[in-house]
Parts: structure tokens; C-alpha cells; sequence
């Protein structure tokens, strides 16, 4: 009885990966795109230009798409419970903002098992800000019994440029929802699936990340390749600036922002290793910042041309 | 254009008027509740709505509330008088009116023969009486309403929906608007108006049709809503002290988290929780940091004073019969706790000390070096601070003390308990410094040493914290002058007005003796001597001492409620050593009321411009008896004299009060100097005696407040 009885316990909860299912299922149906994770090391869900980019400009979208996300300083060697080098996110993005999203989102927490009624579930101010982005947005941290389970932002500037229409954008930080379902103390104790462990599937990566990003990359190195990153974006940047009209729409501002991306991350690792000064990493935060602000900007001004006449006459000569 | 009201009774009776939100943060809401009344009766007002009106107002998180008693369903007719033409002007001689009276009639469009006529004193004018009938109120609250919404101020609004769209603090979701009990039709952005409510996300209908405020009251408290604060707050009191007393266990009393919880919830309920006592072993700051930033749970003490194992949330539901909720928070709890466990383990595997060359790791700013610099440099600083209170009397002052705890100060930086509740640096290295058997004095130092933060905030409790406090700070001011980080403006990311005003705060409720710029001088020479070695230049220093004055003045003035020319006329004086600068302030503000006081600072003023304009030449003269012609020079000359020896003895003895009597004594004799003594006389030598005079009796007398500085355009 008493076997049966912790065998219960034990299938208790969505599994990892039923999670995600869930998830991606409930945003489908309400009209998401689902992309995949993004391929260059990101810290959020925001970086991914599913995001970062598609919030700019007036075209209406919605996406929904897993995220693992590195965040090399919050590395432990895989020896806490509940912190990561790399966590996942659940991201959605919803543009325009729609008028019932609050309830939307609640609806999602049924979906995943949580029954609403039972659960002290709140609205908890926190304005999000990614100074590296030069974005910002209003929202909260949606605590359930007192556990951050996902940030909801209205974003109001991203790349520096005010935005319009708003998007509204849910993070759901996977590890704890489903630890919170699964009633498991740590994360490596979580079903992934119905036989296999998150530790056994991450446990390795955590160990040996977290020791590559504290203990053994090498800080000269990593400066240097941010050095050659930046200089790389800056010179495909420049290159933008001199274009007028058509030749502008092939340009290939998604190559700089990957590039954008990179130098974020080298500069994640520089700090995690512990060589970067208050003073430096705000001159290096602010770097990357001018890269994410420049492409952004170019980016948007390459969805919509300028409608000046001299300009307007050329990109209608090319396509006649 | 005369307007009078004309008297009509109306019918009066209630508004009601609720902006429905998405959770409005917490800490904005009583201000936005209060604000939202004034708001709502500067409008009523503009419209002549106000009289005999009550607006009352409520706030919870999705909702800021307006219930306006006897509110008039009508504006009051008014009726304007509009003055035309004279009459001279408008009917000629044998009473026919001319063209100024027909155009004046067919402007205010009426027949000539209604026109009215009005005596004032310039004669006889033409008048017309018109009458502006009262608008109804529901059209006016149509037009004010989504007005008063605009008008509300936040710190940071945002729009929800596109750039040209409504702000708000938070995107509103309905408005509900009721005048004597029917719908008043507006939008506000994309929200139109109506009389449907919400009550609690899950504990009430998502729609509630509601026609007056009482009934709005009684179906939100239905649906789970408690709309007055006030209420909130008490229920919350009430399950807190309960549940306390139950397991005889007393509450950690938290005015401000009580604050924040009652506009955190719409229906709160308190719970108690529990953790593992062996958490107990970590302090209760710690303990209480946890529970209080971050979950916003109270903590429990035993008799006694200790924590309890048990926590009391607060939350927005009614209840919790599963216990899901408890136990998903003591989960919360457990593993932040597990945390701070795992730091505090981890940090004390090394002593405090261990973690200076670590410090080299952590800059401070990138032309100042690292903390490692720093606290060598602060460490030379309070060295010297202590050793000047000691030589000037102090014996508890002791130097190696301050040498250690400047030591030490820095050094939890570097842990890990620090890295994670960066709100507690300071006290984690006091406590370390006391768990690793550090003396009381150096692990309180160390443990206060960021003290004070603010201006209301207290100082270090000991001399060795104030020491190294005021070392530090000193360092961070001048360290960040001297490579150019000057604050403007708004901006002022190293805090530096803080930290000058840290320093003048601890100077004078410690009552110790510094002269600002020999600390000051002792700061550039640290700077100067210890890596990376900065050059302050002389002229760099007067700026940094003028900043430090300057938030000095400051501090006296808004924080002391001493007069701008009261701490004008006193740093004139001299203001190197506050603690004097706040006697002879003290001193200045009890005499200034006396009789001869303000006449006395006329006269300075006087003196100081007659010295002013002098020519270079005439001053810097010795007063010769000889040339003194007038009794009244030679009176002023003696009075003075004797004067100056009364007020030399007194100010020796402090008495700053009784010195400043006796120099508003020479009023009289200054008076009569000036009306009998003209200064700028013919004679050279007579002249020249008579400014030397006229400076002597500047250069004695406003050693402890500079007169002439009082009263004027100046005392604002």
C-alpha cells in the first residue's frame, strides 16, 4: 500500500516534457507560431530574435518557443537545487496586446494541472529591463504560493524605440513549474519524461559549464573574441548606414544581431569569471547596448523605408 | 461681465466611479487613492458640482474607487450680466438709440427693449441678463471623468495598447460610472464606461451589475473584494495577532510590510507556516531579510524575543483547507533558506580577513582600483580620524581598533551571502566578524559602517563605525571628485550627496570634533600614497570641501530648520567644524528675535558696503585714538574694545548665545556712529581711521555669524 502509495507520489505532476507539450498546445490553439529555441547562446527568451525583433514595426504576431537560456554567473557545479547555468524558458509573445491576456495566461495554469481556486496566485509588480537590449517593459512576477513562476511585461521600448503596438510578453520559468507540480525539491530530481531525470540529461552540462565558466576559460581569450565580434558588427553596421533604398532589404542585419548576441554572452562569460569591474561592465553592458540599439534601428528601417520622394522613386524603379 | 448664481434647489445623489485595473503595484496605491479625491473634487469644483459634495475614496489592487455623496444632478443656472455701451454713448440727446445700442442688442441677440440699464461708478452702462442654464451632471462627469483618469500622476505610466493610445500606470480593463443610479457613457482609451463591476480573479463573478455604492460594497464583499483599506488592514491585524496568540507566539511588528500586504491582496487572509528550527541557527537578520523582502512573510518571536520557527503569510484567497497553499510557500521558504544556509556555511569556511585579496577582484571604479585600494585607503583615513578624536579628548577613541574594522569592512563583498542579498552588506560582515570572535567594538564597526544611508536613517552605534563610516565616505567623495565624477543634476550614481550628507549627519549627532578639511586633507593624501595613487589637485580639494559644505548647509536648513541666511551668516563665519557651526547657529537663531538685533544687522550690511566701495588704498589702516574727532567714534571705538574683550571670554567658554548679546548691545552706539560720523570725510587721515574703525568692528564681530548676510531678499 505504502509502495503504491509513493508511486503515486512519484508520477505526481506534468513531466518536464509534458509541460512543454502542454504549453506549446495551449498558445497553438490561441493563434502562436511555434518556433524553435534559437541556435546562438542567449541569457532569455527575449534575445531570441522571435522576440527581440518581431516586437519592433507594425505587423501582428504571435509565437510561442522554448528557450534554454545561459546564464553562465548563475552556475553552481550542479550542486543546488534550484539554480542553473543554463535554464527554460517558456516564451510567448503576443502582438498586439490582447485585451483579456491576464485571463489567457490564467488559463494556460490550468492547463498545465494547476487548479486556480486552491493556489495563492498574484500579480507582483516588477518592471523588466534588459539593459543590454536597451529594452523595457512594465508588467509583474507572477508569484503562485509565494514562487516566481513567470514574468508578464508589456514591453514598451525595445532596442531604445518606443513601441507601437505593444506586445505582451510570458516567461515561464519551466524548472520551477514543474518542480512545483512534480512537488520535488530538486531540479535534477524532476521526471523529464516518464523515466528519465532532468539530472540525467543535465546534470553533466551543468557540472561542466559551470566549471569552464568560473574556473577554466580563459578571460584574455573571450576579451579578445568580443573585441572581434563588436568590431565585426560594427563594420557590417557601417556598411548599412551607406546604403540607400533597395539595396538596404538584403542587407544582412540578422547576421548582426547574431553577432550582437555573442558579444552579449562573451561578456556573461567575462563576468562570471569574475574579471570585469562595477565601472568596466557598465562601459562593456553599454557596448553591447549601442550594437542591440543600431541594429535594432536599422532593422526597423529596413522594414519600412523611409518614404522620402528621392528614395521612394528609386525602390519603385527596381521593381518595375 | 458681473456672474451671480441664482438659488434653486435641486435634486442631489450619489456617484459612483470605479477604474478597473490590472494589478496596480502596491506601493503606489494610497497615494493614487488620495490623489484620485483631490483629482475628482478640483473637477467638481471648475464645474460648480462641489458644494455640498462628499468625495470619498478607496483603493485595492485591480481597483481605485470614487463614491461622491450628494453630488447635484444639475448644474445651477447662472446668470451673467454683460455690459454694453454707456448710455451716454448708446442714445443721443433726445433719447434714441444710436448705433452702438442696436449693434450691443444684436450682438447679445435681443430686442432693443429689453435692454437693462445699470448705475456704476463710471455712469450709467447698458446691460443684457443672460441666463446660462445649468448642464446635467451626467454630462459633465462625461467629459471630466476620463479627465480625472489622465490627471492621475505615477511614477512610470505605460500604454497597453499603441503609442497614441491611453496611459495608465497599469492597463485598465473596465470603468464603472453610476450617477443616481444610471450608467454616465464615456471612454478612456479603449475602455468604454458602464455599470459592471469585477469581483476577486477567484473568488467572485467575473461581472457584477451594480447601481449604487452600497450595493457595490456588499457584492464585491460577496465576490471576494474588501474595498475599503482600512478594513483590509484590520482583518489582517486581527488573523495576525490570532494566530499568534494560538501558539503563544507574538508578531514581529512590520508597520511598512503591514502597509504593503494590505494593498497587496483584495481579500487577505492570513496563514501560518513553518520551517525547520535548525534555520534557526542563522541570524535573525538574515532570517528576516528572507522572509520579509523577498516573500513578504512576518516573522514570529518566542517569548523572549528570539524567532519562532513559523512564519505568517498573507494571502489573497479565503482560506486554504487543503493546505496547498502553506505548504507551497513553506517550500518557498525552505529552499531560500537552504540558500542562505548553504552561503553562510560556505563564507565562514575562511575568516573575514581571507577575503581581502579576493577584494582585488572587485573594483570600485575603474581609475580608483579595486575595494582592495580602497580599503587601504579608508583604513589610513579612520587611522587618522581616530587618532585626531583622541588627542582632542576622546578617550574612547582607539586606533587600532579603527584600523581593523577598516580592515574588515569590505571584505563580505566577497561573499557569497552578500552576492545574493546585496541589501545586507555590512551586517553580514559584522556578523562574521563577531561568529569569528572579533572584538564587540571592531564587529559592530564593520556591521554599521554603511550607516547612515539616508538622512532619518541612525549612525553607527559606536565611535569605531563612526570612524570608519566617515573614512569611507570621505574616500568615496573625494576619491570620485578627484577623477571627475562630480554629481549633476539628477545624476549622481556613486551616491555622493549622500555620502557628504552621511558625513555631516554623523559629525553632528556624534558631537565629535573634525575639521572638514583636515579630514578632507587627510582623504587626498590616502588617495595620493596608496595605489593607484591619485593626484588631487588644490583647487580640486576646495571643490570637494565646498561640496561637503554645501550639503552641510543643506542638512541644517531642511533637516534642522535653520533659516538660508541664518547658515549663510554662520558658514561666513566659518564652518570647518560643524558641531561649532551648529552652537553658533543655535546661538544666532535665539538672539535674532531681540530687540537690537535685526537693526545691528542693517547697520553690517551698511559697514560692508560703505568697506566694500572704499578704495584699496583707504582700508588696511590701523585705528589711531588720535584721529578720532567725535564722541560718537570715540564712544563706538571704547564700546567696541570693551566689546570685544566680553565676547573673546565668552566664546572661549561656548558661549556663543551671551557673546552674540553682547555685540547686539552696540547697537546703539553703531547707531549713533552712523548718525553723527560721516565715514567718507574730507580729511585723509581722519577718513582713513574712520574705515579702519568701521573694518576692525567687521573683522571682531563676525567671527560667529556674519551679520550682514541676515535678513534681506536673501532669507528665503
Amino acid at each position: 500500500m505504502k509502495a503504491k502509495e509513493q508511486v503515486e507520489k512519484k508520477k505526481k505532476g506534468l513531466a518536464f516534457q509534458d509541460l512543454i507539450l502542454k504549453l506549446s498546445e495551449f498558445w497553438m490553439k490561441r493563434g502562436c507560431v511555434l518556433q524553435q529555441p534559437y541556435d546562438v547562446e542567449v541569457g532569455a527568451g527575449t534575445m531570441h530574435p522571435e522576440t527581440f525583433l518581431r516586437v519592433l514595426g507594425p505587423a501582428p504576431y504571435r509565437v510561442a518557443y522554448v528557450q534554454p537560456s545561459r546564464r553562465p554567473a548563475d552556475g553552481r557545479y550542479g550542486e543546488n537545487p534550484n539554480r542553473l547555468y543554463k535554464h527554460t524558458q517558456f516564451q510567448v509573445i503576443l502582438k498586439p496586446s490582447p485585451r483579456d491576456v491576464q485571463d489567457f495566461y490564467l488559463q494556460s495554469l490550468e492547463a498545465i494541472g494547476i487548479r486556480l481556486a486552491e493556489h495563492d496566485i498574484r500579480f507582483e509588480e516588477d518592471n523588466w529591463e534588459s539593459p543590454t537590449l536597451g529594452a523595457w517593459g512594465i508588467g509583474w512576477q507572477v508569484l503562485l504560493d509565494g514562487l516566481e513562476i513567470t514574468q508578464f511585461t508589456y514591453f514598451q521600448q525595445c532596442g531604445g524605440m518606443d513601441l507601437d503596438p505593444i506586445s505582451v510578453e510570458l516567461t515561464y520559468g519551466l524548472e520551477r513549474i514543474a518542480a512545483f507540480l512534480q512537488g520535488v525539491e530538486s531540479v535534477y530530481d524532476l521526471r523529464w519524461s516518464e523515466d528519465v531525470t532532468y539530472g540525467q540529461i543535465r546534470l553533466k552540462e551543468e557540472q561542466q559549464f559551470s566549471s569552464y565558466s568560473f574556473d577554466r576559460s580563459d578571460a584574455g581569450a573571450i576579451r579578445a573574441d568580443f573585441e572581434i565580434q563588436e568590431k565585426e558588427a560594427q563594420r557590417l553596421l557601417e556598411g548599412f548606414d551607406l546604403l540607400r533604398g533597395p539595396e538596404r532589404e538584403r542587407y544582412p542585419l540578422l547576421a548582426v544581431y547574431d553577432l550582437c548576441l555573442k558579444c552579449s554572452h562573451l561578456f556573461n562569460l567575462m563576468d562570471a569569471r569574475g574579471v570585469i569591474s562595477t565601472t568596466e561592465r557598465a562601459a562593456l553592458m553599454a557596448r553591447v547596448r549601442t550594437l542591440a540599439c543600431r541594429t535594432a534601428q536599422s532593422y526597423a528601417a529596413q522594414m519600412s523605408p523611409p518614404t522620402d520622394a528621392g528614395q521612394a522613386d528609386a525602390s519603385e524603379g527596381v521593381r518595375a | 461681465m458681473k456672474a451671480s448664481v441664482k438659488k434653486v434647489s435641486l435634486r442631489r445623489s450619489e456617484l459612483l466611479f470605479e477604474i478597473g485595473c490590472e494589478e496596480i503595484p502596491a506601493g503606489l496605491l494610497p497615494k493614487a487613492q488620495a490623489e484620485l479625491r483631490s483629482v475628482l473634487e478640483k473637477y467638481l469644483v471648475a464645474e460648480n458640482l462641489a458644494e455640498g459634495a462628499e468625495v470619498v475614496t478607496f483603493a485595492a489592487p485591480r481597483r481605485l474607487v470614487a463614491q461622491v455623496r450628494e453630488i447635484r444632478l444639475r448644474q445651477l443656472d447662472l446668470v451673467k450680466e454683460v455690459l454694453g455701451p454707456p448710455k451716454s454713448v448708446a442714445y443721443d440727446s433726445v433719447g434714441a438709440p444710436t448705433r452702438a445700442a442696436v449693434s450691443f442688442a444684436d450682438k447679445q441677440g435681443i430686442a432693443l427693449d429689453k435692454i437693462q440699464f445699470v448705475a456704476t461708478p463710471k455712469g450709467e452702462y447698458l446691460a443684457v441678463k443672460q441666463v446660462i442654464p445649468g448642464r446635467t451632471t451626467e454630462k459633465i462627469l462625461a467629459e471630466i471623468l476620463p479627465r480625472v483618469i489622465q490627471d492621475l500622476t505615477w511614477p512610470r505610466s505605460m500604454t497597453w495598447a499603441g503609442l497614441s493610445d491611453a496611459r495608465f500606470i497599469r492597463p485598465i480593463r473596465w470603468i464603472v460610472a453610476v450617477l443616481d443610479g444610471k450608467p454616465v457613457r464615456f471612454s478612456y482609451g479603449d475602455v468604454a464606461s458602464g455599470e459592471r463591476t469585477r469581483g476577486h480573479r477567484f473568488l467572485g463573478k467575473p461581472s457584477l451589475p451594480v447601481k449604487n455604492f452600497r450595493e457595490y460594497e456588499a457584492k464585491l464583499k460577496a465576490n471576494g473584494v474588501i474595498v475599503r483599506p482600512e478594513l483590509r488592514r484590520a482583518k489582517i491585524e486581527k488573523e495576525l495577532t490570532a494566530l499568534g496568540q494560538k501558539s503563544g507566539l507574538k508578531l514581529h511588528a512590520d508597520a511598512e510590510l503591514l502597509d504593503m500586504v494590505t494593498y497587496l491582496n483584495e481579500f487577505p487572509s492570513v496563514i501560518q507556516g513553518q520551517f525547520d528550527p535548525a534555520f534557526l541557527d542563522l541570524p535573525d537578520e538574515i532570517l528576516i531579510t528572507v522572509m520579509r523582502g523577498h516573500q513578504k512573510y512576518f516573522a514570529v518571536e518566542k517569548r523572549g524575543g528570539d524567532l519562532a520557527p513559523h512564519f505568517l503569510a498573507v494571502i489573497n484567497l479565503d482560506r486554504d483547507p487543503k493546505g496547498l497553499v502553506r505548504a507551497g510557500h513553506e517550500r518557498v521558504l525552505r529552499a531560500r533558506f537552504a540558500d542562505a544556509q548553504f552561503f553562510w556555511k560556505t563564507d565562514q569556511k575562511c575568516r573575514l580577513a581571507d577575503y581581502l585579496p579576493k577584494l582585488e577582484r572587485v573594483t570600485y571604479e575603474s581609475r580608483l582600483g579595486s575595494y582592495r585600494d580602497k580599503v587601504e585607503r579608508v583604513r589610513a583615513v579612520a587611522r587618522w580620524i581616530a587618532s585626531q578624536w583622541f588627542n582632542l579628548g576622546l578617550a574612547q577613541a582607539h586606533v587600532p581598533d579603527a584600523d581593523r574594522a577598516a580592515e574588515l569592512a569590505k571584505c563580505d563583498l566577497a561573499t557569497e551571502m552578500v552576492r545574493e542579498f546585496t541589501e545586507l552588506q555590512g551586517v553580514v560582515g559584522g556578523l562574521y566578524a563577531r561568529a569569528q570572535g572579533e572584538s564587540p567594538e571592531v564587529a559592530d564597526a564593520v556591521y554599521d559602517h554603511y550607516l547612515p544611508a539616508s538622512l532619518e536613517d541612525a549612525i553607527p552605534r559606536n565611535l569605531t563605525g563612526c570612524a570608519v563610516s566617515l573614512a569611507d565616505k570621505l574616500d568615496s567623495v573625494a576619491g570620485c571628485f578627484a577623477v571627475g565624477i562630480v554629481p549633476t543634476g539628477s545624476s549622481d550614481p556613486y551616491a555622493l550627496r549622500r555620502a557628504a550628507q552621511g558625513i555631516v549627519k554623523i559629525i553632528l549627532e556624534r558631537s565629535v570634533p573634525l575639521s572638514l578639511a583636515l579630514a578632507l586633507g587627510a582623504a587626498v593624501k590616502a588617495l595620493q600614497e596608496h595605489a593607484p595613487k591619485i593626484a588631487v589637485p588644490e583647487a580640486r580639494e576646495t571643490q570637494i570641501l565646498e561640496f561637503i559644505q554645501d550639503r552641510a548647509r543643506f542638512v541644517f536648513r531642511e533637516k534642522l530648520g535653520f533659516a538660508y541666511d541664518e547658515v549663510n551668516a554662520v558658514f561666513r563665519a566659518g564652518s570647518d567644524n560643524l558641531v561649532d557651526a551648529r552652537q553658533r547657529l543655535e546661538a544666532l537663531r535665539a538672539i535674532r528675535k531681540s530687540k537690537n538685533f535685526e537693526p545691528l544687522t542693517v547697520s553690517f550690511k551698511r559697514i560692508r558696503k560703505i568697506l566694500e566701495k572704499a578704495p584699496a588704498a583707504e582700508k588696511g589702516h590701523a585705528v589711531s585714538e588720535e584721529f578720532l574727532k567725535l564722541d560718537a567714534e570715540r564712544d563706538l571705538h571704547a564700546g567696541m574694545r570693551e566689546a570685544a574683550r566680553q565676547v573673546q571670554a565668552r566664546k572661549r567658554e561656548g558661549k556663543y548665545r551671551e557673546a552674540l548679546e553682547v555685540i547686539a548691545d552696540l547697537r546703539n552706539a553703531v547707531d549713533r556712529f552712523f548718525v553723527d560720523v560721516m565715514v567718507m570725510a574730507e580729511e585723509e587721515a581722519v577718513r582713513r581711521n574712520r574705515l579702519a574703525l568701521l573694518g576692525q568692528l567687521l573683522a571682531e564681530f563676525t567671527t560667529i555669524a556674519d551679520f550682514s548676510e541676515i535678513g534681506g531678499e536673501e532669507s528665503r
